[in-house]
């Protein structure tokens, strides 16, 4: 490019910048929402309750979303995101209710006539299938198919990316190849799980565990027709059980799901299939994506990451009817690495929840409507384990820190003069960088030096959930986000802090906590079957953590998401993280 | 990147190249392209493949997702032989191109059908697969963006050149400044916001493809060619403002004109002929690098091409289509230039081949 004068460039440039301003601002002035067309139900209309509830059938329903599934394939993903949308055209045995809030977190029967009968050990689960449930070339869908789907988990050289819980839970050592390499006939090798009949399975557990029917309805549980396994490529092209099926899948550019006419309504008591079509565009401009959002070419976000700023500001001012303030069950923590010094000594750990300005990460973060509420718990509002509990005072302090007590703790841990820490921030989470920098700055005031590394996001599993790559770099704190598998202490908390989940890579016990006691409240809320029971063993879990400052939340993650005016059956379900649930949006007109 | 040795100082009277030495000078050129693109790859395939590696990170991890234990860790280096060495891994790639290749642990194999350009784990598709969706949008783009601006920016450029100092000529230059110091994601974003938001005088299609129509896609680049073209132009317009004015004032432009050639003949046959050497020269680099996928301007619009897929593999470390990618773009650059070389001797008698 030419040089010009950079005084002349800067004087040309905000000329232009001015008349394009001028420009877009006079003709785009807010007029209420979606442009006229129509109004929003209200702020927060979603949020413990439905918005603009209808039994109306057609229409199209066109979501954006900037991230692509992480694979269409029941058995292979892990997002959230997905797992949502996957109810569109996979069912399982057992799924979430159709309701809002906490109340969607409630397992009901989906492909099975009633939840398991579970035997008086604890260790049978017995299902029956209901009558007319049928895949989409229209072939009754049998137990086998069931028993399939879920011997797939274990082809985990092919199968890869998608949770096994269900496969650590029948079969702890690995004994089961997988269906690829089985040799019996029928490929349904697996001796855990017995078909006796078409209608009926049972699963046999080696060992007692209260969230086995939690596995089943992850859509890792989901059936698969053998004859249509196409194995690594099945995400290409998913065999539907669900009310739509795929018409069109172009990975990171569009997904089209149109009616399966084999579905019936009445073999179905969870899914409203309301659209005549789901239409997903990927698309990589954030704030393009939530003009069009606001414009009403779309109508929500698959992702469901929340707004970008820009976007959030005008939903705010313009189409405050169309927002809903979402609780997304992500905690954002640091957590207190063990093994390097001086962590290994709790004073100070504890020095460093005195030291932080709860506050003020909240408004690097974008403040309560966007960044959430600030933490105590190490387990969020919706799953059972949190407390009100506050041992360092973060709640009555309203955030703010406490640099006596912290210096206090310093000298406990015979460090009275402080000391230096690495901590790591990933570079392509929104806000992340900033808020180590925030931290950064705060506990320079308690004389706790840290320096912030960053790293991409996709590198996480390889270092900071390494160990020994964490002990070459020398880091001591990572900060990150966590947000359940499936809602119970088990599906959250056990990769963060139980030990034996510590990994030489893809490691999530970050803090490398080794602690027999935590490890003991595990196998003990596990083997509970009765929820309320285990929630109290995992609120003395959650005390544990917090007694030993182990690893420190500070925000319950909320964002600002889009409901387009015309949805109908609009819900946040805590099932999946706050997100609205898909299978039952529906559209208000024809289009 | 240099143009090459193509260019030599005129020699006056020499014999005009043959066909044969053409042909001798293209083979030469093309063995070169292929040496250079090889280099790119094996640059590329080192900092991807081995850095980390050599940072103590398992990249197997990267191909794994979520959930990865040990032996599903060592399976997947085993189907992608990444414990070879890397010469050996770089050499399977390369024969991947011509004859195909079979990733297999055991007896799972995954075929990739020739051309292989290595098999994306993350969409279960062959590399090749992406880069053939991704290239005719970002061919029609650079095409499109690329005639607009060449005629855009040359015309500008000698109509101000010839008008130079009247009104047109500063109208046009301060147009160009602009031009040349917005960046794409800024005229973009403005120009959905008038054209599509508030006008509706474009429709823009979701997403591209060969099975839509050709009003499709001429409603969905139409943006994309005037934004991308307007950066351009500016710059051409600039570079053939200069380029002219320094031309007329040479001693062969008076000489044409005290013959008694009329003025566009002096124009067109003598002063532009000259302007476009240099003119070609940019361009020959800038048509390569666009063909190698306008990330910015594919972002903003967000068309499927090779600098969105580009994006979407960087952030999801999507080893195999990045490399996929640098090597589309590495070959657009060296062909663009091999061309422009060759068009020299087209436009510029003087140039020779040989």
């Amino acid at each position: 490019m030419p040089t010009v004068s950079s005084k002349r460039r800067l004087t040309a440039g905000a000329a232009l910048v001015v008349a394009a301003l001028v420009t877009t601002t006079a003709c785009g002035g807010g007029d209420g929402d979606g442009d006229g067309k129509g109004k929003g139900a209200g702020y927060n209309a979603a949020l413990n309750k439905v918005a603009n509830p209808s039994k109306k059938a057609g229409g199209t329903l066109r979501m954006v979303g900037k991230q692509d599934l992480d694979s269409a394939d029941p058995q292979r993903a892990y997002y959230g995101m997905s797992w949502d949308f996957m109810r569109f055209y996979t069912r399982q045995l057992v799924s979430y209710d159709t309701k809002p809030g906490k109340a969607g977190t409630k397992l009901v029967p989906d492909l099975a006539e009633s939840t398991a009968k579970i035997s008086d050990d604890g260790k049978t689960y017995t299902y029956k299938l209901r009558d007319g449930v049928t895949w989409e070339d229209g072939s009754p869908l049998t137990s086998k198919d069931v028993k399939y789907g879920i011997e797939r988990i274990w082809a985990t050289d092919t199968i890869t990316g998608g949770p096994q819980y269900v496969m650590k839970a029948l079969d702890p050592k690995g004994e089961y190849k997988g269906p690829y390499k089985d040799t019996s006939k029928d490929k349904l090798g697996l001796k855990a799980i017995e078909t006796p009949d078409d209608k009926t399975i049972i699963f046999k557990l080696p060992k007692r565990n209260g969230d086995f029917e939690q596995f089943l309805a992850m859509p890792s549980g989901s059936p698969v027709k053998a004859a249509k396994d196409t194995k690594a490529k099945y995400t290409q092209r998913p065999f539907s059980a669900g009310p739509y099926k795929f018409q069109q899948y172009k990975p990171g550019k569009k997904i089209i799901l149109v009616r399966n006419d084999k579905w019936k309504k009445d073999s179905d008591p969870i899914r409203a299939a309301l659209p005549d079509k789901i239409d997903v565009t990927i698309s990589a401009n954030l704030e393009e994506n939530d003009k069009r959002l606001m414009a009403g070419d779309y109508d929500v976000d698959l992702n469901g990451t929340g707004m970008t700023q820009s976007g959030r500001v005008t939903a705010i001012q313009d189409h405050r009817g169309s927002i809903d303030n979402m609780h997304t069950s992500f905690v954002r923590y640091v957590a207190l690495i063990h093994t390097a010094k001086p962590f290994d000594n709790v004073h100070c750990r504890k020095a460093v929840f005195y030291g932080t300005d709860f506050a003020a990460l909240q408004q690097t973060r974008g403040g309560k409507l966007a960044a959430g509420d600030i933490a105590n718990s190490t387990f969020p509002k919706a799953i059972p384990g949190y407390s009100d509990y506050d041992p360092y005072g973060v709640i009555e302090r309203k955030g703010k820190p406490d640099p006596a007590k912290a210096k206090d703790e310093l000298k406990k841990c015979n460090k009275p003069d402080g000391f230096s820490a690495k901590i790591t921030a990933r570079n392509n989470n929104p806000g992340e960088e900033d808020t180590a920098e925030a931290l950064q700055a705060q506990l320079k005031k308690v004389n706790i030096n840290l320096s912030v590394e960053t790293l991409d996001g996709a590198d996480s599993s390889s270092i900071t959930g390494s160990p020994s790559v964490v002990k070459k770099r020398g880091y001591s704190m990572q900060m990150s986000g966590w947000g359940p598998d499936f809602p119970s202490g088990q599906g959250y908390a056990q990769p963060l802090f139980d030990s034996r989940f510590l990994a030489e890579t893809g490691n999530y016990n970050e803090s490398q906590i080794k602690d027999k006691k935590i490890d003991g409240l595990f196998d003990k809320a596990i083997a509970e079957t009765d929820p309320v029971k285990a929630g109290e063993i995992y609120k003395s879990l959650d005390k544990r953590i917090l007694d030993q400052a182990d690893w420190m939340p500070f925000l319950y993650e909320k964002n600002i998401t889009w409901r387009g005016p015309r949805l109908t059956n609009a819900y946040m379900s805590d099932a999946y993280n706050g997100r609205y649930d898909y299978v039952s949006l529906g559209v208000n007109d024809k289009k | 990147m240099a143009p090459g040795g193509g260019r030599g100082p005129p020699q006056g009277g020499s014999a005009p190249a043959g066909p044969r030495t053409v042909l001798a000078y293209l083979i030469r050129r093309l063995i070169a392209v292929i040496i250079m693109v090889l280099v790119v790859l094996l640059a590329t395939f080192t900092v991807f493949f081995m850095l980390p590696k050599w940072a103590g990170q398992d990249i197997a991890v990267l191909f794994a997702g979520k959930a990865s234990g040990a032996e599903q860790l060592e399976g997947i280096r085993t189907k992608l032989g990444l414990d070879d060495p890397l010469l050996v891994q770089f050499w399977d790639f390369v024969k991947g191109i011509p004859m195909g290749r079979d990733y297999a642990n055991g007896s799972d194999v995954t075929h990739c059908p020739a051309p292989c350009f290595g098999y994306s784990f993350r969409t279960e598709a062959p590399v090749w697969e992406t880069l053939k969706d991704a290239l005719p949008v970002t061919g029609a783009l650079a095409l499109g963006a690329c005639v607009l601006w060449l005629a855009g920016g040359v015309a500008t450029g000698v109509v101000s050149a010839l008008k130079r100092g009247s009104v047109w000529d500063r109208a046009a230059m301060t147009t160009a400044l602009g031009g040349v110091s917005l960046p794409v994601f800024f005229t973009g974003m403005i120009a959905m916001g008038v054209f599509v938001h508030n006008l509706g005088w474009v429709k823009i299609a979701d997403s591209l493809s060969t099975d839509d129509s050709i009003d499709v896609w001429f409603q969905t680049l139409i943006l994309p060619w005037i934004v991308l073209a307007f950066l351009n132009a500016a710059m051409y317009a600039r570079l053939t403002r200069a380029t002219m004015l320094e031309i007329l004032g040479e001693d062969y432009i008076r000489t044409a004109r005290s013959k008694g050639l009329n003025e566009s003949a002096v124009i067109r046959r003598h002063a532009l002929r000259s302007a476009m050497t240099p003119i070609l020269t940019v361009f020959g680099l800038d048509l390569g690098v666009l063909m190698g996928g306008a990330v910015l301007t594919e972002s903003t619009f967000n068309l499927p091409g090779l600098g969105l897929e580009a994006v979407r593999a960087i952030s999801s470390k999507d080893l195999p289509v990045i490399l996929g990618v640098t090597l589309c773009a590495a070959l657009a650059i060296a062909i663009a230039n091999l061309v422009v070389d060759l068009l020299y001797a087209v436009i510029d008698p003087r140039v020779r081949l040989g």
